[in-house]
């Protein structure tokens, strides 16, 4: 079963083309991690194939009905907005939202599948904490373990790890991993290439406006590629501890 | 929650019996609520019936109206500085009513002034929609709302500028103060229809404000119907408070001041706010009525002059608690 298929979609926005005929799958039990420049359309790709804003081409989740599509598809936006101090608890249990029909109380199964978010995200103790009050990385993690709660079978997620600490850097990239093992998929923007070797199956490079790579890190972090689109010289190499990869230095 | 409910219901009911039997006629409390419920043909029962009864329920719907309208004005645009005036209902509400007052339609027929302010509101309000666009962000929304409020009060001080007579400025002077006094039962009946539509359509916004807690890309990605959710927003906004203030005139601080009291006992959840503002409104509409009453029985007190009274020192005491957050 396919999570998610995009089909020649293109985007422009105030007429200039952002991307153009983006066609990929996301398959169960993948990491995807989207990298890119600044300005590739990383977010833009993202929104559109929820069909957050229009598009042309074709997206499997965007021609869902909202209510269908949100209980497929869990999406944390790039900017973190909490707008009211709620605690963490409260914060969380916005992701079930999706699974309540009209004037249903949250229950048990939501109250579960909250509490495995929060466990997920090592937030029990933050749990009755007001969010808002939360350093910049805790406010993440919490939205990472809403978007977490929705408990979809697809989680796209952008750039969720920026401004976390290393620890909870990569034990955010573990949790995505442990989700994609249980036959799920999850789809991050990211621009610590380092940490998207390690922990992702699977890299979809754009720049230029469409595709430029898509495959195994090894396969996408090509030394042409690096030059050609991030501009950046790097040393790559498998180790005993794993792939590893560093950035040198700008080379145009 | 549960007690915070309890609580405002209780009080409401105690105000509300309170605004029944307190009064210049000065009758004991038990015969009045008597006479309220077995007519006896006489004068106790014409002044309970026809006086204090529509002041009471006027006061309820209108507290409800604005409490309701407030806290989702403020979900909807994740701030706590909004209020329902904001898409500019009171202000066109008010021009209506001063042009009906200026015309000498109010004076032609009773309901010739609220018809007028209603006319006004949804007239504002459906210019405010078409300047905003049926999509659009929050902002377009607040933009055209300050538009069409200043274009509103320019035309109310025009036609108050260009006023023939002292008596009609005075009457709209005092009209635009606000009040609940010598209402009738025809009020009620006038403001009930479109108050009752203005409730259900923000008492189906909850869910939606909850979700918007996460930004307007979070809540849209999670099933919430965002074009729906403002259009239900306005459009109730618009039903509620411009019937209130057709009926009572612009009584200000309400909507503003009520969610944001009441905000910390919910949990700053705004869905749960909505709820709680519509009692919390009639609690200090009713509240503010009975005072008015209490403290200057022979000088008419206008009712939306104690709310501004009471209203402005707990914004600023906002303003304060904000500042101190920030810093």
């Amino acid at each position: 079963m396919t999570l998610l298929h995009l089909r020649d979609l293109s985007v422009s926005l105030r007429n200039r083309p952002v991307f153009r005929d983006v066609s990929l799958s996301v398959e169960p039990g993948q990491v995807v991690g989207l990298i890119g420049p600044n300005g590739a359309g990383k977010t833009t790709l993202m929104r559109a194939a929820l069909g957050l804003i229009p598009a042309q081409g074709n997206s499997s989740l965007a021609v869902m009905k909202p209510r269908v599509r949100a209980r497929h598809a869990a999406w944390m936006p790039q900017n973190h907005e909490i707008a009211w101090p709620v605690t963490v608890e409260v914060l969380v249990t916005l992701g079930r939202i999706p699974h309540l029909g009209a004037g249903q109380a949250v229950g048990a199964a939501d109250r579960a599948a909250v509490d495995r978010a929060l466990a997920q995200m090592g937030l029990e103790a933050l749990r009755h904490r007001t969010a808002t009050r939360l350093s910049g990385g805790e406010q993440t993690r919490a939205l990472i373990a809403r978007t977490l709660a929705q408990e979809t079978p697809l989680v796209l997620a952008d750039e969720p790890i920026a401004g976390l600490d290393p620890a909870h850097q990569i034990a955010t990239m573990q949790c995505f991993q442990d989700i994609a093992a249980q036959g799920k998929s999850v789809m991050v923007s990211i621009h610590d290439l380092g940490l998207a070797v390690r922990h992702c199956s699977r890299l979809i490079l754009l720049a230029g406006g469409r595709v430029q790579a898509d495959g195994t890190p090894e396969q996408v972090l090509t030394p042409d590629n690096l030059r050609d689109h991030f501009g950046i010289s790097a040393h790559f190499a498998q180790t005993p501890q794993g792939p590893v990869f560093q950035p040198l230095e700008v080379v145009r | 929650m549960k007690r915070l409910i309890l609580f405002l219901l209780l009080a409401v009911a105690v105000l509300f019996t309170a605004s029944l039997v307190i009064g210049p006629a000065g009758a004991p409390v038990g015969r009045s609520l008597s006479a309220l419920f077995s007519d006896d043909h006489g004068p106790l029962s014409m002044v309970m019936r026809e006086i204090r009864l529509p002041r009471a329920l006027l006061g309820l719907m209108i507290g409800v109206s604005l409490g309701m309208a407030g806290a989702g004005m403020q979900g909807y645009l994740r701030n706590p500085l909004a209020d329902p005036g904001l898409i500019g209902v009171s202000g066109s509400a008010a021009l209506g009513a001063v042009l009906a007052i200026h015309t000498g339609l109010s004076a032609a027929f009773v309901l010739g002034l609220p018809l007028a302010a209603l006319a006004g509101a949804l007239a504002g309000v459906f210019l405010v929609m078409a300047l905003a666009g049926p999509r659009g962000g929050s902002l377009t929304l607040i933009l055209a709302g300050i538009a069409i409020s200043s274009l509103a009060s320019a035309l109310s001080s025009l036609v108050l500028n260009l006023s023939p007579n002292p008596f009609a400025a005075n009457e709209i002077v005092f009209w635009m103060m606000g009040s609940l006094a010598d209402r009738s039962m025809t009020h009620v009946w006038l403001a009930l229809p479109l108050m009752a539509l203005g409730w259900l359509l923000l008492a189906s916004l909850p869910r939606g404000l909850d979700a918007l807690t996460l930004g307007e890309d979070a809540a849209e990605a999670m099933g919430v119907n965002l074009t729906r959710l403002r259009l239900k927003l306005v459009i109730g906004t618009a039903a509620a408070v411009g019937a209130a203030t057709a009926v009572a005139g612009a009584i200000g601080f309400v909507g503003l001041v009520v969610p944001h009291i009441l905000r910390p006992y919910v949990g700053a959840r705004p869905g749960r706010l909505v709820w709680a503002s519509a009692l919390g409104g009639a609690v200090m509409v009713l509240a503010s009525d009975i005072t008015v009453r209490l403290i200057l029985p022979t000088q008419d007190l206008k009712l939306g002059v104690l709310t501004a009274l009471v209203g402005a020192p707990l914004f600023l005491h906002l303003i304060y608690k904000t500042r101190r957050a920030e810093a």
